[in-house]
């Protein structure tokens, strides 16, 4: 038996390492990549370079953009409704779960397939009409506004998944009733005392929406907006060197933030259990 | 309206003591619906319409010359011929060929985490699943690239461009695709390894159960849910999958996204618009499928991880 067990042992040490193989190599070795320049040696020039790489701040900038634009629609659509359906359970719970987890379903280029469709019926029927200004509008390149609607969509089931189990760790029907009863108003109950409560998973829905729509490709690529990942992906052709260095520091940025969120998660969630 | 109802709010319970508590603490059913209309509004018109738009540019034809929209299935047909049969043929052989693998790699890696009982290295590693499962597309290629691309570090070192090996081939994507698609089917399946209670092995091997007993009475038909909806999960994102195909690949491989992409923006041909409609209904209907499979194992298998 014992010898089982020690088997057992080196055996899944031997697929931990080879897992943390796979996943370890691709960073590194674009860290390689982007430092060891054949002819000059070990360079940091890649990184130096980001910074004043042509379309590198309008591209970032435009993604953050869109990210604030689209955090503050999404938990602004989101929040009162699932608020009020824990308060009134009813069909229209599910109605929204529903609703919200759909977008999976659907491939973004197949929804951006749609999208497409939509926008080119502005210039194809409504050229004669005050509609059209509107289409033309929510297709401004400095602020895309059919990429905000087209992003929110996206990330109403991550939103939806956040905030669901934050209001399942906290009792929303007692909460309101004792505000209520204290002589709260409907906006003072929001803003006083649930808020706050889901503190955590706002902050949670919030941070999944940025890394979404920092990341996100094939919407903006098919529209033609030059977002950050629209930009990398274009100047991949002249600088390969650049991308990946572009590319290593946005996917560590990313995971370090995803990983403070998640490990905050679990903390909070095992201090609440102790 | 409503700042009348504030000013009101706080006399309530002097004026109506019966309907205080419950009543007074909870919305009415009106209103309820009132805080949720934005929401239903907003996914009806933007994602709702643009769906509409999808199965109605695949069902019709423009004539521009006319301006006259007639109902056809040639979209449809287009769609499921030729080079087009062949970029969704290869998208579904790709997608059940790496969720195939991420399934067993998945499995393997999440039964070693689970079974070293380090608590704090379980939580690693679901911790990292869950942001590596979720988040690659452009960045993730790049990083192939300078990896195992034409002058990548590992091809470079290892030789590997005389051994056979090109990244730009069906196989260096699938190797692209396990990178999230094994961190995903953690996240599936650890809770359902979590769910194998120890007891129950010992209970089998106290009635005389070997371990392959153990696993073919047991364990597969308790995982059994969670290992197929896994499975479908990940074929779902594989074969939604375009950033990252499209960054490391360009058009080179026929892949449905891809095709859909090349006829979206490329140089637009006539009717091109309608095939990609066709094409876009096609792989919403498989997707469609696939959810259809997924929903009801999800809560399947929820039954035993309590």
């Amino acid at each position: 038996m014992a010898a089982l067990t020690r088997r057992t042992r080196v055996w899944h040490g031997l697929v931990l390492a080879l897992f943390g193989l796979y996943f370890a190599a691709p960073l590194v070795a674009s860290f390689v990549f982007t430092v060891d320049v054949p002819g000059q040696g070990l360079t940091g020039q890649a990184y130096a370079d980001i910074l004043g790489a042509p379309g590198f701040t309008d591209g970032l900038g435009l993604s953050l953009l869109l990210a604030v634009a689209t955090i503050v629609l999404v938990l602004a659509l989101v929040v009162p409704a699932m608020v009020a359906v824990r308060l009134r359970p009813g069909r229209l719970g599910s109605v929204i779960e529903v609703l919200c987890t759909l977008p999976l379903v659907v491939p973004p280029i197949a929804f951006v397939a749609g999208i497409g469709s939509i926008l080119r019926l502005g210039p194809d029927r409504l050229s004669d009409t005050p509609l059209y200004q509107t289409f033309l509008a929510v297709q401004d390149e400095r602020f895309p506004v059919a990429l905000v609607l087209s992003y929110t969509v996206l990330a109403l089931p991550f939103v939806f998944r956040s905030l669901d189990s934050g209001l399942r760790a906290i009792d929303v029907p007692t909460l309101t009733e004792a505000a209520r009863n204290c002589g709260a108003s409907w906006w003072q109950v929001l803003v006083r005392v649930l808020l706050p409560n889901l503190r955590s998973s706002l902050a949670g829905a919030a941070f999944l929406t940025l890394a979404l729509v920092l990341g996100e490709y094939t919407i903006a690529r098919i529209l033609t907006f030059e977002t950050f990942p629209v930009w990398i992906v274009k100047v991949s052709g002249s600088e390969a060197r650049l991308s990946v260095a572009v590319s290593l520091l946005s996917l560590l940025i990313t995971w370090l933030l995803l990983l403070a969120l998640s490990s905050a998660g679990t903390r909070a969630k095992t201090a609440s259990e102790e | 309206m409503p700042t009348v109802a504030t000013t009101v709010s706080p006399s309530v319970p002097d004026t109506a003591p019966a309907v205080s508590g419950r009543a007074g603490a909870r919305p009415r059913r009106s209103s309820a619906t009132l805080a949720a209309l934005p929401l239903l509004v907003f996914v009806t018109v933007f994602f709702g319409l643009p769906m509409v738009a999808v199965g109605v540019g695949a069902v019709t034809v423009t004539d521009r010359a006319t301006d006259t929209t007639t109902l056809t299935a040639d979209n449809l047909t287009r769609s499921v011929q030729g080079a087009y049969l062949d970029a969704l043929t290869s998208s579904i052989n790709l997608s059940l060929i790496t969720a195939a693998l991420g399934v067993v790699l998945g499995t393997l890696l999440a039964q070693a985490v689970v079974a070293s009982r380090l608590p704090g290295l379980r939580n690693l590693v679901v911790t990292a699943s869950g942001v590596l499962a979720n988040f690659g597309g452009v960045p993730l290629a790049f990083a192939f690239i300078a990896t195992l691309g034409i002058s990548g570090v590992m091809t470079e070192l290892l030789n590997l461009t005389e051994a056979g090996w090109s990244l730009y081939t069906p196989a260096g994507l699938a190797v692209v695709y396990l990178y999230f698609l094994i961190p995903l089917m953690v996240l599936v399946i650890a809770p359902a390894l979590d769910g194998l209670r120890p007891q129950w092995r010992e209970a089998a091997a106290n009635c005389g159960a070997t371990g392959w007993q153990f696993w073919r009475l047991i364990g597969l038909p308790v995982l059994g849910p969670s290992l197929l909806g896994g499975f479908v999960l990940l074929f779902g994102t594989a074969f939604a999958a375009y950033a990252t195909a499209a960054a490391m690949v360009g058009s080179v491989l026929p892949l449905v996204t891809l095709q859909i992409a090349d006829a979206l923006s490329g140089n637009v041909l006539i009717g091109q618009e309608g095939v990609a409609s066709a094409l876009a209904l096609d792989m919403v209907i498989v997707a469609g499928l696939v959810m259809a499979v997924y929903l009801p194992l999800q809560r399947r298998s929820a039954r035993w991880l309590r």
